[in-house]
């Protein structure tokens, strides 16, 4: 960020596109609402906003950070480096300096940072935070409030909208005790008003983009993103088990649902939750269910009955670090097969995965149409980086996109079959009457079409095909798949889910150095859009990326579906599980892997 | 319905007849207890005469999760063990429903045991019926939760050693709110029970002791009086069903024990509770629609 603008502007201030600042310090410093003041207030002044933070794994603190991008390009991903990096303490200085790109800003609360004098490298800051908080806010709150103080030099620093902000405050504070807010205003009024150009030599302003004001701006993480998209796609019934990072959905699905006459159950286990959602749904409710990691392991064997039984249901399954218990608080991309063929027998499912906050939204709406329309259930893959990610996105039309839950009780004509081989399956719930009398059964057993069983072979042979034609049916459906970038040349960079920032910007920069590159997010990936081979067949190499294992035959998860169903060399894999985000670096020099640039470029 | 309708009603809205509750001709061995307990269920649906569409059978895992098959409501043959947060998930998502739940002790007391606790805690409205054998009957005798010590199975051919799973006790100390006990030989009593449990509001189970003649036969003899054993009933004068001390020590009493109701008390329902909690916040939200409320949260984020 901080470049020299050729236009001529006030001494001392730099005008920025964009700006990456990590705040260091420990979990209970308060450093994630610094982040989300920012970023709201981004979202707000119609910037581009994306964050990333590290939550510790232990409940009693230990050191954290939260890391906002915002700016008034696009905000791709969170960033490889930080031009500005906030050190609460020795730890947090140490930890993350090798963060900061050179000529970058170091603040640090000099109470307990002593940086080294040797290095050169960057603009060095030192504040006094932690007694100046104590001092502005009476010396009897231990510290608390540093977070705001920190927050007040940031805005003067980085000329942000103090008004828009104070607003900000009185929304989150305005309900408690007076004094709360008051002494919010206090730390950062001190902050604020701290005379900070004796040590800082310049201001940054954000380009102001004229005539952004469009949509009004929303920003939320992709948790909240993926609640509110059940919402607008008619769930109204759940049950789940807690487990982090899933557990804030469940928590909002139980506070938000009653007020739309819903309910969402805290099961005894995962086994239980899967089994009471299927419940809801096979009662004519559509239902969710979700989990991370073990617990979506232990829903296997009823989401198997799901598909047997064609019930419609929605799973989310926020992916963490595993095998096992693995990296609890870490991203990794390591489900995706098990959610295609995690349950025993050939089970075809459904399996969507969201590439960022904003589509977090709209998948979570899309899986609950497909799963009413093909009575089937429908996998929602989101991961850690998305669900605690703060990023700022048009506000969806609700008038156009909401959908409203209907129960469906209408009477059947006598010739109703639970499982008509002629027709994609419409489920009939409890409640409903059939003419003629002959009510239906739903089942796990392999079933003729009126549900009773059958385990005859011919029939066991018409109904997995019926099971797998439908699945088949919503790759017929869906809309031609949209390629970023060049259309055809050296390398498509494929990806699913939450490596879209990155690839996007990695691409953004190859192009610019004038690589014939493009991009290729698969939101589907059970079953893939047809068109994948022809798109293919375009470039000299598709290089795969994702956050899981090479596995023992070196290709990823995705990668390996792939070159399973192209039979095509040219598909690559890079792959890393370090439990965080791709950098633009990795995937830059992944590229060069597959496609040397002296090579190609002539 | 329709009356132009050329082949006979199977059933007829409204009319609910033993006749119209009959489907597949049951599967299990000739002389199996279970034959006895579906026959109850038909006579008791007859009695109750609810809508037909209305009712629910379920069923987890086992010879005796084969029911729905048998009766013709609507019908789910779920996974075994899980068929009690299934029902609760069907009971909750509609308060028009009367759910109905069958299965056997390796389904309800072994792998389904966890779900049992919480399902009584919880105090979903639905009725559970437990048909003990003291066995494992469609996997082929194996060793069940409630088989006696020294009963020999595929599993422990030289005599079960570890001590069986109280049935009565566990259910009550479940916090099911209504718990009652009964024998396959005795069809009215049966009936009794299925109809209490059925009229309960909330979660109410019932231990069937149901013979299976293939791999445990004679087993429930010393309850049978047509065996020479005694069908001892609960005097109901004397016992007090709201008194959880007295089921307690009912279920403590020597084999074959006692029959009938042993415990039965009145607590809210998740149901209700929900429904409540749903009244009470839509109230609170001034009864706005949906997208009115959805659009108030983006709002809130903006
Ligand atoms: C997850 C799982 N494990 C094991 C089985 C195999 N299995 C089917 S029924 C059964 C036990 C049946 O015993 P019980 O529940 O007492 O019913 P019964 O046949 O005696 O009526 C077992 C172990 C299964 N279907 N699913
Ligand atoms: S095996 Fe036993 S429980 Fe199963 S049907 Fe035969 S007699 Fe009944
Ligand atoms: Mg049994």
């Amino acid at each position: 960020m901080p470049h020299n603008s050729a236009n001529p502007i006030p001494a001392r201030e730099e005008l920025i596109r964009d700006a990456v600042i990590r705040l260091a310090g420990n979990s209970q410093d308060g450093i994630q609402s610094i982040g989300g003041f920012l970023a709201r207030l981004a979202g707000r002044n119609a910037q581009e906003v994306m964050t990333y933070m590290t939550i510790p794994a232990t409940i009693s603190g230990g050191p954290s950070i939260f890391q906002v991008r915002m700016g008034t390009g696009e905000v791709l991903s969170a960033g490889d480096e930080a031009d500005f990096l906030l050190a609460f303490y020795q730890h947090s200085y140490e930890d993350h300096i090798g963060f900061l790109k050179e000529g970058g800003v170091l603040l640090y609360d000099s109470d307990h940072v002593e940086p080294d004098a040797q290095d050169t490298r960057f603009v060095k800051v030192g504040v006094p935070i932690s007694a100046l908080t104590v001092e502005a806010l009476g010396g009897s709150s231990r510290e608390k409030g540093k977070n705001l103080f920190a927050l007040g030099l940031l805005s003067r620093i980085f000329k942000l909208d103090v008004v828009k902000l104070r607003a900000i405050f009185e929304e989150r504070f305005g309900g408690k005790a007076e004094d709360v807010l008051r002494n919010v205003n206090l730390a950062f009024d001190a902050g604020f008003s701290y005379p900070i150009d004796n040590v800082l030599d310049r201001y940054f302003a954000f380009h102001s983009e004229e005539g952004q004001e469009g949509a009004a701006q929303v920003t939320m993480d992709g948790n909240t993103a993926l609640t509110l998209g059940l919402i607008a796609g008619g769930v109204r019934h759940g049950a789940g088990y807690p487990i982090t990072p899933w557990s804030t959905i469940m928590e909002m699905l139980r506070q938000q649902l009653p007020k739309y006459g819903g309910v969402f159950v805290q099961s005894e286990d995962e086994l239980a939750a899967v089994s009471m959602a299927i419940g809801f749904s096979y009662a004519g409710r559509l239902a969710v269910t979700g989990s991370s990691g073990p617990g979506i392991s232990l829903k296997m064997e009823a989401l198997g009955w799901a598909t047997m039984a064609e019930i419609p249901l929605v799973v989310i399954n926020i992916q963490r670090g595993g095998p096992s218990t693995g990296l609890p608080t870490n991203v990794e991309q390591s489900d995706l097969l098990q959610a295609i063929y995690g349950s025993h027998g050939d089970c075809p499912r459904v399996v969507l995965a969201a590439e960022n906050v904003e589509d977090c939204f709209y998948i979570a709406r899309e899986a609950c149409q497909i799963a009413r329309k093909y009575s089937v259930p429908v996998f929602v893959l989101s991961d850690m980086s998305l669900a605690s990610r703060i990023e700022a996105f048009d506000e969806p039309d609700l008038e156009a996109l909401m959908i409203e839950p209907t129960l469906d009780t209408e009477d059947r004509p006598e010739e109703f079959k639970p499982y008509d081989l002629s027709r994609v399956t419409r489920h009939a719930p409890p409640g409903t009457w059939i003419e003629g009398g002959v009510f239906p059964q739903v089942t796990g057993l392999e079933h003729d079409e009126s549900g009773h069983p059958s385990a005859n072979p011919q029939m066991h042979e018409k109904m997995m095909k019926k099971r797998r034609a439908k699945i088949q049916q919503i790759a017929e459906d869906l809309p031609p798949s949209q390629i970023f970038g060049d259309s055809e040349g050296e390398v498509l960079v494929v990806g699913w889910g939450s490596t879209w920032g990155p690839i996007r910007e990695t691409v953004i920069r190859e192009r610019d150095r004038g690589r014939k590159i493009g991009h290729l997010q698969i939101r589907f990936i059970n079953p893939l859009p047809n068109d994948l081979g022809e798109i293919f067949n375009r470039y000299e190499s598709i290089l795969v990326v994702e956050m899981n294992d090479e596995g023992l035959y070196g290709y990823g998860q995705l990668a390996t579906l792939l070159r399973a169903r192209y039979c095509n060399p040219a598909i690559r894999s890079l792959t890393k599980t370090d439990g965080l985000t791709f950098k633009i670096k990795e995937i830059m020099l992944g590229i060069d892997a597959v496609s040397p640039i002296q090579a190609t470029t002539r | 319905m329709s009356t132009a309708s050329p082949s006979p009603a199977k059933a007829e809205r409204g009319v609910l007849t033993k006749k119209s509750l009959q489907a597949d001709h049951p599967t299990w061995c000739p002389g199996c207890g279970d034959f006895a307990v579906l026959a109850a269920y038909y006579k008791t649906l007859e009695k109750l005469d609810l809508p037909q569409q209305n009712i629910v059978t379920l069923a987890g895992i086992g010879c005796s999760s084969r029911f729905p098959y048998f009766v013709n409501t609507h019908g789910g043959h779920f996974i075994h063990g899980r068929s009690l947060p299934f029902a609760s998930g069907v009971s909750l998502g509609r308060d028009d429903l009367h759910v109905f739940v069958f299965g056997g002790d390796g389904d309800g007391f072994s792998i389904g045991g966890n779900h049992l606790d919480h399902a009584g805690r919880k105090n979903f409205r639905l009725t559970y019926v437990i048909m003990d054998n003291f066995v494992y009957g469609l996997t082929k005798k194996q060793t069940s939760p409630t088989s006696p010590q020294g009963f020999k199975s595929k599993t422990d051919p030289w005599g079960v050693f570890d001590r069986p799973t109280n049935p009565m006790r566990k259910l009550l100390s479940s916090g099911a709110t209504f718990v009652a006990r009964t024998h396959a030989t005795q069809i009215r009593h049966m009936m009794e029970m299925y109809e209490r449990a059925a009229k309960h509001d909330g979660f109410s189970v019932i231990e069937i002791l149901s013979e299976c003649v293939e791999f445990n036969k004679g087993a429930f003899d010393a309850g049978n009086p047509r065996k020479g054993g005694a069908f001892e009933l609960i005097d109901e004068t004397a016992h007090d069903v709201s008194d959880m001390a007295a089921a307690l020590a009912l279920a403590e009493e020597a084999w074959p024990g006692k029959f009938g109701v042993y415990y039965e008390t009145q607590q809210p329902t998740k149901n209700r509770l929900e429904k409540d909690l749903v009244e009470a916040t839509r109230a609170k939200v001034g009864h706005k629609s949906d997208k009115e409320l959805l659009a108030q949260i983006f709002a809130s984020m903006r």
